[in-house]
């Protein structure tokens, strides 16, 4: 059996879950493949726990459909479902110890001691804990206990492993050890793996793929790369990575798009096809500065602006301009270009090819910190 | 050291209010050791036939015994209700589970003669005045709160996230309250079981009014023999109850903050 054939495949089919007249989940679809890695990710409210909470059976659906390897499983209850959880509260047993905890699984599904020992020396071992068997939770650090609480959860050899940010309690070094720990874990593993976080950085670490979430709906599912470089929401550009949005009086002329920032005139490819008022959406590595009286090269766009912010960052400088219309721009550069310092009035430029042209949404904002 | 003056009147009074809350149970134990038939303070010589007296006379041994019987029962019953009362008001997400707490906790607010009194009035009706039944229902009502009030502390630092998490592993519900909620709330619902003994163990009111030339328990025999003919032996009685309770109701509170602390 090869690793990834022991995974299981995810089928949630038009989801909707209501508290009253609160709608937490709101018809979400998505299909999760064999032995992928799933993060469901999005700002707090917006439906991502809920969905996992659905899966593991902690919550019932108002209408829709899940199924795991093929199967409907709505009707079963959660500890019917054979599906691992790591909570983000650790939720080991206190009065067990370690080993105990890891066999708890195990002793219920009726499992003969020598073979129980075998697999939980086994599951602590894939976590770097098999010296901790005899010490009770309370005796161990929140990374350590996080790490037993996988075990715990991956004992029982489940096909689909549920992650509820289960590092969302521990400081930044640490997180990012456990990442790459989890991300080695799913690898040995094979075992489907959904992910639950509110930190982009963290998604694009973990995911194959990355299912964003506002609202109670899915805006998007995709790699890292495509959620980055191709967004087909405002809501997606600006939770995923650093962007700048530009807004203004738009013309549509053939295949292109105009804007009008400030008396200044900029173009972008495409145009909105559903008609709504268009935004332009640039990466601050996509941006570069120019003084003031450097003509433009051809295809590209340049705005006047003023450096409001000047931050070195060893690998290169991240500059903040503030445009006439008073829009603010976040720029990367590189070490090689030429330096600006607060207060010089500078051109931001960008080759049109680079610029994505998305339509305006106010529930893109109420999300930004 | 300006404040020397201070800090000795402090100790001095702190010392006073001390005494007077422990002097009238310290008197009884020189007393229970009086060679002469008298109460009076202080004694005189020194002798255990007081002692004695209790561990022959039927009179005070049935009714030593009468009084284990019944708080032993009453502590099982108080104990099984009160924590399956506790369980079903921590779960209850309505607001009535308020309302329904402080119902449960009455007995232990209402005067004790006011509870005696009606309890009085139906046990004529249903013949149950000097009968075991009638002593252990009375006395269960009466231990309920003390239950109650223990578990429902062990229940509030218990994590209920544990029971999410022993389903996500399997267990049913029942499985998870064997193997996960009930050695966590343990702690609570021993003291509220040592609690419960004693509230029946030295109940005098309600069993006063309810008992009869049959049917004995310990206290009622206490204060018949003292208001009858001034029985050292009481004394006796007193400081091995003192002793006793002392020690259950320590173990009590020394399990319970264990629990909480957890």
């Amino acid at each position: 059996m090869t690793a990834r054939e022991r995974g299981a495949a995810i089928d949630i089919k038009g989801a909707t879950k209501r508290y009253g007249n609160f709608t937490a989940l709101d018809d979400v679809s998505l299909h999760i493949e064999p032995g992928e890695f799933m993060t469901l990710l999005g700002p707090s409210g917006s439906g991502k726990t809920t969905t996992l909470n659905v899966v593991a059976g902690f919550t019932d659906l108002t209408s829709g459909d899940l199924a795991v390897g093929g199967k409907s499983i709505v009707a079963l209850p959660a500890h019917k479902r054979n599906i691992g959880v790591v909570f983000q509260h650790y939720a080991l047993f206190p009065h067990l110890t370690v080993g105990k905890n890891v066999a708890y699984p195990l002793t219920l599904r009726g499992m003969d001691k020598q073979a129980r020992d075998r697999l939980v020396v086994r599951a602590l071992d894939m976590v770097k804990m098999a010296d901790f068997a005899h010490r009770y939770p309370s005796e161990l650090s929140g990374g350590q206990q996080q790490r037993v609480a996988l075990a715990r959860a991956i004992v029982f050899d489940p096909p689909l492993l549920l992650m509820d940010e289960p590092l969302g309690a521990l400081d930044k070094k640490l997180r990012e050890w456990l990442q790459l720990e989890i991300k080695r874990i799913h690898r040995e593993l094979g075992t489907t793996f959904v992910y639950v976080t509110h930190d982009q950085e963290e998604a694009l670490v973990l995911s194959d793929r990355i299912a964003v979430f506002n609202q109670g709906r899915i805006e998007q599912v995709g790699t890292g790369r495509q959620l980055y470089d191709e967004p087909t929401t405002l809501f997606v550009a600006k939770f995923i990575g650093e962007s700048t949005s530009l807004r203004g009086t738009a013309q549509t002329s053939g295949n292109e798009t105009s804007l009008t920032i400030a008396g200044q005139k900029i173009v972008a490819k495409g145009k909105l096809a559903s008609g709504g008022k268009p935004v332009v959406l640039l990466r601050p590595e996509k941006l570069s500065l120019a003084g003031a009286n450097t003509p433009p090269a051809a295809g590209q766009n340049s705005l006047t602006g003023e450096v409001s912010e000047a931050i070195y960052l060893g690998s290169g400088s991240k500059y903040q301009v503030t445009l006439r219309d008073g829009s603010v721009a976040i720029v990367r550069a590189s070490l090689e270009a030429t330096p600006f310092s607060i207060g010089d009035t500078v051109d931001l430029r960008w080759s049109v090819v680079d610029a994505k042209l998305l339509a305006d949404d106010d529930r893109a904002d109420m999300t930004m910190t | 050291m300006r404040l020397a003056p201070f800090r000795i009147l402090l100790g001095l009074f702190c010392l006073l209010v001390a005494v007077w809350l422990v002097m009238p149970t310290l008197v009884i134990i020189p007393m229970s050791f009086n060679e002469k038939k008298s109460l009076a303070f202080p004694p005189s010589g020194f002798s255990w036939q007081w002692y004695a007296n209790f561990f022959t006379n039927p009179d005070w041994l049935s009714s030593f015994f009468n009084s284990l019987r019944v708080a032993g029962l009453v502590a099982v019953a108080a104990t099984l209700i009160g924590t399956l009362a506790s369980l079903g008001l921590s779960r209850m997400k309505h607001s009535g589970a308020g309302l329904l707490r402080a119902i449960l906790i009455t007995p232990m607010i209402v005067p004790g003669v006011v509870l005696a009194i009606g309890i009085y009035a139906v046990y004529l009706d249903y013949q149950l005045v000097g009968t075991t039944t009638g002593f252990v229902i009375a006395h269960t009502m009466l231990a309920i709160p003390f239950v109650i009030i223990a578990v429902s502390a062990s229940l509030e630092v218990f994590d209920v996230r544990l029971e999410t998490a022993a389903a996500s592993l399997g267990a049913d519900r029942f499985t998870t309250f064997r193997t996960v909620t009930l050695p966590l709330i343990a702690p609570g619902i021993l003291s509220g079981l040592l609690f419960a003994f004693v509230t029946s163990f030295d109940e005098i009111i309600v069993a006063l009014f309810i008992t009869s030339p049959y049917l004995k328990t310990l206290p009622v025999q206490i204060f018949t023999s003292i208001t009858r003919d001034a029985d050292p032996t009481v004394t006796a009685v007193g400081t091995i109850i003192f002793i006793a309770t002392t020690v259950i109701i320590s173990a009590g509170l020394i399990i319970s903050s264990k629990s909480t602390r957890s």
